[in-house]
């Protein structure tokens, strides 16, 4: 298992606002990781940062081996990396087939077979019904969908997935976890950013977790959860040892009632 | 293959017009409206299928009309060597226009603005410098021959138009059915998600520019030898430019056909207009206008979006698509 992408110590300042400081971190290939992290800590600007839509002040992005430091995001997906969004981009005046065969020609050149394997796709996440609909005319739940197709029609090595869940009702976020995983299953290296905790404990084999632009932790998702430091960033300063006073308390009363 | 087969049927059906009729009204009709589909057409590539709406086609139109003009006179070239190295030329403006615009990154208003003052640039030089014959304008001379891309009538015209027609449309069609047609259409509807999944935004929007050059080129070219004459008004003047952006907005951005059917009907509604009121000159522009208020309020996806729409939808003012450029 070596690492797929790797970054060392990448920052970016907007301004007098340091977006992201200082972070290192390697995915592994084969893996499922999450980033995590209250809102605003700088995660989306990260993802950024690593496909190239934001050139880093500072570090080195490095992807299977090569430095893509700075490098314009259409050639990182040409090598394998490929985003999401988390405000869905559709082509919105095009159909879902057409959609996703843009993606898909990154490497069939030909219009036939780029609509042909948008079919397939398509299949895999679960949009086979709508292929023929406008972007436009889609729900959230099949917008997201399709944000996930396009980019898995690129054939990616490794898919940065923002907040694929975010805005889905409890039975959408349900059915969308076996896509994400059937994905990582057939070889693909994920990573995504996410809040529906349920996901990440269910999915991920590794999370990191992102404050004001810092990280502050990395383990599994257990070994996060129970971080002190994590707790308080999402909760506030003095939460955690307020938490493990109740849960000593609630403890001590069980044992008292026999 | 569809739309290549029914462009090969429009090509035969307006081919063999000049065999049925020898009226000048009509031929000259035909002529004119077969100019103004390519002025529309050549627009459409990068306005309707590219989104980058231009303001300053007209920059395209008068270097291909300079260029067809000025290698005749002063390199001695043949016409017909001389139109393709109009169309070459008007494509390398593209080229460079393209290049400054969307290395900076501008879009929108930026882009279309920055175009107009190409124009304006253009056109402020042709009047100056001595090879395009300044602020006079360049005479060629007349020699009707075949070879000399003068033709006794206007049949010889309309053949050459058509056959300039047909290659726009095959440039669309082709656009409708490629990887680079899928890439622009992308970029049109969001740039960032495209980039995302591996296209180059620069390059895509860069050869939509050279291709539309190059096209508005040919119609510069055509229009020298029509006239045989030329001077920086007519060739980089806006009244080139609007009725280029006109025909293809109400025709329909990004179709096949609606830049032709939005250079006809309007060349018609021109035609009456003149006819109704001759002592004003420029009408045509003020009913252009209104027409363009009217489509785009009514119609966003013009004349060739009329059958996907009901009627009752048509009433509300249907509303253009999420993302789609009114």
């Amino acid at each position: 298992m070596s690492a797929l992408l790797h970054i060392d110590g990448v920052g970016k300042s907007f301004g007098g606002l340091k977006a992201v400081q200082n972070v290192s971190l390697s995915v592994t290939e084969g893996r499922l990781s999450a980033l995590i992290g209250p809102n605003g800590a700088g995660k989306t600007t990260l993802f950024a940062l690593m496909s190239g839509f934001i050139v880093p002040d500072t570090g080195r992005v490095r992807f299977a081996g090569q430095d893509i430091t700075g490098q314009a995001p259409h050639l990182n997906a040409r090598m394998g990396l490929t985003r999401t969004f988390q405000i869905v981009q559709p082509f919105a005046a095009q159909t879902v087939r057409e959609n996703i065969a843009v993606g898909a020609h990154l490497h069939l050149p030909a219009r036939a077979q780029a609509l042909e394997f948008a079919e397939s796709v398509a299949q895999r996440v679960g949009l086979t019904p709508q292929l023929d609909k406008l972007a436009s005319d889609l729900t959230v739940a099949g917008r997201k969908r399709l944000e996930l197709a396009r980019a898995l029609a690129t054939r990616p090595r490794l898919l940065l997935l923002d907040e694929v869940l975010a805005g889905l009702n409890p039975q959408e976020i349900a059915e969308m976890i076996p896509v994400v995983q059937s994905i990582a299953q057939s070889g693909v290296t994920v990573l995504m950013i996410e809040h529906v905790m349920q996901a990440v404990m269910s999915l991920a084999q590794e999370v990191w977790v992102l404050a004001q632009g810092q990280l502050i932790a990395h383990g599994t998702p257990a070994e996060v959860t129970n971080n002190k430091a994590v707790v308080e960033a999402y909760l506030g300063h003095g939460t955690a040892e307020r938490l493990q006073k109740n849960v000593a308390k609630a403890l001590a009363a069980q044992e008292a009632q026999p | 293959m569809k739309d290549f087969r029914r462009i090969a049927l429009f090509a035969l059906l307006i081919g063999a017009v000049p065999f049925f009729t020898q009226s000048g009204v009509v031929l000259n009709f035909v002529m004119t409206a077969l100019y103004a589909c390519l002025l529309s057409q050549a627009w459409n590539v990068l306005g309707g299928f590219g989104g980058q709406f231009s303001f300053g086609h007209a920059l395209f139109f008068g270097t291909g009309a300079y260029v067809q003009a000025i290698a005749q006179m002063q390199w001695g070239l043949s016409p017909w060597v001389a139109l393709p190295l109009a169309m070459a030329f008007a494509a390398g403006v593209g080229a460079f226009v393209g290049a400054a615009s969307f290395r900076y990154g501008l879009k929108g208003s930026y882009f279309a603005l920055v175009t107009l003052a190409f124009a304006e640039v253009f056109r402020i030089v042709a009047t100056s410098v001595p090879f395009t014959g300044a602020g006079v304008g360049l005479m060629l001379p007349l020699q009707e021959s075949a070879a000399n891309m003068q033709f006794a009538n206007r049949s010889g015209f309309i053949w050459l138009m058509l056959g300039l027609v047909t290659l726009a449309l095959c440039v669309t069609a082709w656009l409708k059915a490629s990887r680079f047609g899928a890439y622009l259409q992308a970029v049109r509807d969001n740039e960032d998600a495209a980039r995302a999944i591996g296209v180059n935004p620069f390059k895509v929007k860069l050869v939509a520019t050279i291709l539309s050059g190059g096209l508005m080129g040919a119609g510069g070219a055509f229009y020298v030898q029509v006239f045989q004459y030329i001077d920086p008004g007519i060739a980089f003047g806006s009244h080139t430019s609007v009725e280029a952006l006109v025909g293809a907005i109400v025709g329909g951005l990004g179709t096949l056909w609606g830049p032709l059917l939005g250079a006809v009907s309007l060349h018609i509604l021109a035609d009456l207009t003149r006819n109704l009121f001759g002592q004003l000159p420029g009408i045509n522009m003020v009913i252009y206008g209104v027409v363009l208020i009217g489509i785009v309020m009514f119609l966003p996806r013009g004349i060739a979006g009329l059958g996907t729409i009901t009627p009752l939808q048509w009433l509300r003012g249907n509303k253009p698509v999420d993302g789609e450029k009114p």
